[in-house]
């Protein structure tokens, strides 16, 4: 008989079941990598999801790119597609919100959350190795409409600084929607609910948003709302950034933003994770 | 005896939710190395009680310890003493075996070589060695429950929860469930143990603890238990539409208990002790009595019958009154 149990046998031809005794921001930090090593397995058993994240952004770049361009004029000497590029980027990041919380629910509803939260591993690993496992898949995802961009004739005029303070604000901008995302799951529990709500809301912020015309076009009751919704704020930010102009007060609003998303989703998601059950 | 321990130990323990009361002052103690079955009806508050006992929901009122740590005070401790496996497969899906056992194992913070000898062992415990680089999606429903049952036991707890383990599964992967069970707890695992089945808690438990509107109303060995539900059930078919009555009367002498007949199945069921010694007594008086029978058969209460006989009320009534009587039935008293 196979020993299965906490006896001596048991131990003693099993070798000793004892756990490692980390420091707790170490043990967090390793759990969290684990959570995000299984989502990363995902993406290699399900690259159809990871297309699917892709595709979407990709049919946008080519849509606008061809189809509105020619009656779109943005001014200022920058051409539709440089314009697009900074809008299209940023919506599709947008989308890790839905993505992380549509994930979080399905593996609330199968019991999976449940089984984690009976282990001993960090209570925040499960939504910390998420979020950043989904920030990384939607880094992956600009890469490649960055590739697709340029072979439409995307030209960004940006330096090396001007790159990386774009790609951390698009980061920095992800994690916080992904954050949301979370949020949203533990409050409403089911994946089509996730998925509504947030698509609700994605909708009306990417397109009344500076992302893919310019704002001065817009009917005056709608541009208060445009000019000052974060989206609005982050594609400014990253466009000005990609196209080598000044950025003014874009840059730190953004990232003022986004810091405020985590501020209030973080603490929220963790206090939620800490009491829900599938049942 | 005298010297048992108590493992698990819960005190008037209330969960509501909203206006559902889910636990209305639940006591229970279970002692080291046995195993209890807590059988009741869905919605009766079993799986609450294990979300309780497991540290997954804080309980409104009441205390509850498992191997002496308190379940909302010392939960992170406690949660490396436990095991839990649930009526879903708590696994991922698109994960193989090997990985999930090897990720469970790493969060229970086992060293990664020592998670993946273990994760080797469990596969070939349980029978799933050859599939164990496949992901979950190629798994039947049985090979998912067997490999939550091994996500439940990595660490070897000394206390391990079962909710529901068979619910929904065929009778074949039910009997290897069983099995796998039983090895379990010959290894000295105390196990607390969900079902809505009556043989389910007769084949594993020691002890058995019938549950209903979230209190513990009966509580007791099995055979105990069974006898204060009136054992076995013989149930009965007669060939004939006229011959009812005349098997009642055949039958009259071996009942412990109402018998109840059900003129359009032309069935008889009654309550029997020692059933199998009676059916050839119970034949030959048909016989005598010149009535030919269809079908002879002597089985185990089934839920509602026990809740008919504890409660007055059958298990899936909602609109039944609660049990009040109960309480002034401790279980001891009938050991």
């Amino acid at each position: 008989m196979i020993a299965l149990a906490n006896t001596a046998t048991g131990r003693d031809a099993a070798g000793a079941l004892e756990p490692v005794v980390r420091p707790r921001l170490v043990s967090a930090i390793t759990d969290a990598l684990l959570v995000a090593r299984r989502q990363l397995i995902h993406m290699r058993r399900i690259p159809m999801e990871l297309v699917g994240y892709t595709a979407m952004p990709v049919m946008f770049v080519v849509l606008f790119r061809y189809v509105f361009a020619g009656a779109i004029t943005v001014g200022g000497g920058v051409s539709y597609v440089n314009f697009l590029m900074a809008g299209i980027f940023v919506q599709s990041i947008a989308f890790s919100g839905p993505h992380t919380g549509i994930t979080l629910a399905h593996d609330l509803q199968k019991g999976l959350i449940d089984r984690f939260r009976s282990l001993p591993m960090a209570p925040s690993a499960v939504l910390v190795g998420q979020t950043l496992a989904d920030t990384f898949k939607a880094a992956i995802s600009v890469v490649v409409m960055v590739g697709v961009g340029l072979a439409v004739g995307f030209r960004p005029g940006a330096n090396l600084p001007e790159w990386l303070a774009a790609i951390g604000i698009m980061l920095l901008f992800t994690y916080a929607m992904s954050w949301l995302g979370a949020t949203i799951a533990l409050v409403v529990g089911t994946p089509e609910s996730v998925d509504q709500i947030l698509m609700t809301m994605l909708f009306p912020l990417t397109f009344a948003s500076s992302a893919f015309v310019p704002v001065a076009t817009m009917p005056g009751w709608l541009q208060g709302f445009t000019r000052h919704q974060p989206v609005s704020i982050v594609v400014n930010a990253v466009r000005a950034l990609l196209l080598g102009q000044p950025v003014g007060n874009a840059g730190w609003q953004a990232t003022v933003w986004c810091l405020a998303i985590l501020l209030v989703a973080m603490p929220l998601a963790l206090r939620l994770y800490h009491r829900t059950t599938s049942r | 005896m005298a010297e048992a321990t108590p493992i698990i130990r819960a005190e008037g323990l209330v969960k509501r939710f909203g206006k559902t009361e889910a636990l209305s002052g639940l006591d229970l103690v279970v002692e080291q190395g046995t195993v209890l079955g807590l059988l009741g009806p869905n919605g009766a508050g079993k799986s609450t009680l294990v979300n309780i006992l497991t540290t997954l929901l804080e309980p409104d009122a009441g205390r509850a310890e498992v191997a002496g740590l308190d379940v909302v005070r010392q939960a992170r401790r406690l949660r490396a003493l436990i095991g839990l496996s649930g009526q879903y497969a708590a696994v991922d899906e698109h994960l193989t075996a090997r990985e999930n056992l090897e990720m469970f194992g790493r969060l229970y913070h086992l060293p990664a070589a020592r998670a993946r000898r273990r994760a080797d062992e469990l596969l070939e415990a349980f029978d799933l060695l050859d599939a164990a680089d496949r992901p979950l999606r190629t798994y039947s429903g049985g090979m998912r429950r067997r490999l939550d049952l091994a996500a439940g036991i990595i660490i070897a707890p000394p206390v391990l929860f079962l909710d529901e383990p068979t619910t929904g599964l065929d009778p074949r992967s039910r009997l290897a469930m069983w099995d796998m069970i039983r090895r379990l707890v010959d290894g000295g695992t105390t196990l607390l143990l969900t079902t809505q089945y009556l043989d389910e808690a007769d084949q594993l438990a020691s002890r058995i603890a019938v549950i209903d509107h979230g209190r513990v109303i009966a509580e007791g060995a099995p055979d105990e238990l069974k006898a204060r539900i009136g054992g076995d059930r013989l149930e009965l078919t007669v060939a004939r539409d006229g011959d009812l009555a005349a098997a009642v009367r055949a039958l009259q002498l071996h009942s412990r208990g109402d018998i109840q007949v059900e003129a359009e199945r032309r069935a008889v069921t009654m309550p029997v002790d020692n059933g199998s010694g009676l059916l050839v007594t119970i034949v030959r008086g048909l016989d005598a009595a010149g009535v030919p029978i269809d079908d002879l058969a002597l089985r185990r209460p089934t839920l509602d019958e026990v809740f008919l006989s504890l409660t007055g009320h059958a298990a899936s009534s909602e609109l039944a009154a609660p049990v009040e009587w109960a309480e002034s039935t401790p279980a001891e008293e009938v050991a």
